[in-house]
C-alpha cells in the first residue's frame, strides 16, 4: 500500500473532511502546492481555489474560499474560510460596529430605555394592586 | 353559578401563561440541541488553530509577533458575549456579574477599560453601567456566521495594534451541560503559551510568502475562531438556560393551577352546602 498523510479540512463552522490521502493539492498564494507524505512542516495562506484529496484513482475536491495550510510530515491541516475577507471589507465591518457603539450610546431611547419603563410600569401596576388589596380589606 | 367566577377566571389565564411556557421550554429544547451539534461542529477549527498557534508560540520564527509577546497591561478589553434576549433565567446577570467582578479588579488597579460588546443584552447593560462600548453587534440569530463577528473582532484587534489596548478577554458562558453552564473569562491577547508535554519535539515551519503575512493572517483568524466558539457555546447555553427556567415556569404554573383549584372546588362546595341551609331552614320555619 502506498504510504498515506492524514487530511482534515476545517471551517470555523464545521468540519468539512477527514481522512486520509496519498497526496493533496492546495491553491497557496505563491501557487498551488502537492503534498505528499513527510513533507516539511510548512504554513502558508491559501487563496480562493481548490483543495483535491488525491487516493489512487479517486480524486476528491473541495472548494476553499482562502484560508490557511498548515503542514506536518503526516498530518496535512487546511482551515478554510468561509467569509469573503478583504481588506476593505474587513474595515467596513470594523467601521460598521464601531458605528452600532456609537449610534446605541447617542440612542437613548432604544431597547434599554424600553426595558426601564417596562419595569417602572410592572412596578406601578404591583403597587396599584396592592393598594386595591388593602381596600378590599378595609372595604368588608 | 356566580361563585369563584375571578377564580376561574384566574385558572384560565395561568393555564394559557402555562401553554406558552410549555411552548417555549420544547421550542427551547430543540434549538439547544443544534446549537450543541453547532458547538461540536466548529470546535475541530478551534483546536486545529489552538495547536498551530501553540506551535507558533514555542518555536522561534525569525518574526515575534506582538500577539505572542507580554507586555505591560495597561489598559484592558472585553469583548463581552451575551443573549439577545431575556427569559433565560440567570444566564446573562450570572455573566455581567462575573465580567464586572473582573473588570473592577483591573479598575482598582487604575487600569481603562474598554468594552466590546455582542449581543443586545451585554450592550444594554453596558450602556446603562456608563461602559466605555467602543464596538457593538447583536441580533446575530440561531445561526451566527464568522463574517458577522469579523467587524468587532478588528475594531479590538487594531486597538491592541495600536497599543490602546494591552490585554483582550473574551467573557462568555461555558456549556458544561444543560443544567450548568458557567461564566468564563479567557485571555485572547496576548496569546497565552500553553505548557504541553506533547510539544516538546516542536519546529519551526516553512512560511510562505513571509513569516510575517503568514502569522497575522492566521493569528486573526485563531482570535476569531476562539470569539466564535464562544458565540456558539454561549447560544447553546442561552437555550439550555432558557428550557430550565420555562420548565420550572411551567411547573409553578402547575402548583399554582393546583392551589387555586382547590380554593374553588372550597369556595363551590361551600356555596352549594348555604343554599342547602338556606333551604332547609325556610322549610323548616313554614
Amino acid at each position: 500500500m502506498a504510504m498515506t498523510i492524514h487530511v482534515d479540512i476545517v471551517s470555523a463552522e464545521s468540519e468539512i473532511f477527514s481522512g486520509t490521502a496519498e497526496m493533496v493539492f492546495a491553491p497557496a498564494v505563491m501557487g498551488e502546492v502537492g503534498i505528499l507524505p513527510r513533507h516539511a512542516p510548512l504554513l502558508t495562506q491559501l487563496k480562493p481555489g481548490e483543495v483535491r484529496v488525491k487516493n489512487g484513482d479517486t480524486e476528491e475536491s473541495f472548494y476553499v474560499s482562502g484560508g490557511m495550510l498548515e503542514v506536518q510530515p503526516h498530518v496535512v491541516t487546511v482551515l478554510s474560510d468561509t467569509a469573503v475577507r478583504a481588506k476593505d471589507i474587513d474595515e467596513a465591518a470594523a467601521i460598521e460596529a464601531k458605528q452600532r457603539a456609537e449610534d446605541a450610546l447617542k440612542d437613548k431611547t432604544s431597547e434599554f430605555e424600553y426595558a426601564r419603563a417596562q419595569s417602572e410600569l410592572a412596578e406601578a401596576v404591583a403597587q396599584l394592586q396592592a393598594i386595591k388589596k388593602l381596600k378590599n380589606r378595609a372595604g368588608r | 353559578m356566580a361563585v369563584g367566577k375571578e377564580i376561574r377566571t384566574k385558572i384560565n389565564s395561568i393555564k394559557n401563561t402555562q401553554k406558552i411556557t410549555r411552548a417555549m421550554e420544547m421550542v427551547a429544547a430543540s434549538k439547544m440541541r443544534k446549537a450543541q451539534e453547532r458547538m461540536r461542529a466548529s470546535r475541530p477549527y478551534a483546536q486545529k488553530m489552538r495547536n498551530v498557534v501553540d506551535h507558533l508560540a514555542h518555536a522561534h520564527p525569525e518574526y515575534k509577533h506582538p500577539y505572542l509577546e507580554d507586555r505591560e497591561a495597561n489598559r484592558i478589553g472585553y469583548i463581552v458575549i451575551s443573549s439577545d434576549r431575556g427569559l433565560c433565567g440567570g444566564l446573562n446577570s450570572n455573566l455581567f456579574k462575573r465580567t464586572v467582578i473582573s473588570m473592577k479588579e483591573w479598575h482598582d488597579q487604575g487600569k481603562e477599560i474598554e468594552l466590546c460588546t455582542i449581543g443586545s443584552k451585554s450592550g444594554a447593560f453596558f450602556a446603562r453601567l456608563g461602559g466605555n462600548i467602543v464596538a457593538q453587534t447583536a441580533h446575530l440569530g440561531d445561526t451566527p456566521e464568522i463574517s458577522e463577528l469579523i467587524g468587532v473582532v478588528k475594531v479590538m484587534l487594531d486597538a491592541f495594534n495600536e497599543g490602546r489596548l494591552d490585554r483582550l478577554y473574551v467573557v462568555y458562558n461555558e456549556f458544561v451541560n444543560t443544567m450548568t453552564q458557567a461564566p468564563k473569562v479567557e485571555q485572547l491577547l496576548p496569546v497565552e503559551k500553553k505548557e504541553d508535554k506533547e510539544l516538546e519535539h516542536h519546529w519551526d515551519y516553512f512560511y510562505e510568502p513571509e513569516a510575517k503575512d503568514v502569522l497575522d493572517a492566521l493569528l486573526v483568524r485563531f482570535i476569531e475562531s476562539q470569539v466564535y466558539q464562544g458565540v456558539v457555546e454561549n447560544l447553546a447555553c442561552e437555550q439550555a438556560a432558557r428550557m430550565v427556567a420555562m420548565k420550572s415556569a411551567s411547573d409553578n404554573a402547575g402548583d399554582l393551577i393546583g392551589d387555586l383549584q382547590l380554593v374553588y372546588n372550597k369556595a363551590r362546595q361551600a356555596a352549594i352546602t348555604q343554599e342547602i341551609s338556606e333551604i332547609v331552614s325556610g322549610a323548616s320555619a313554614v
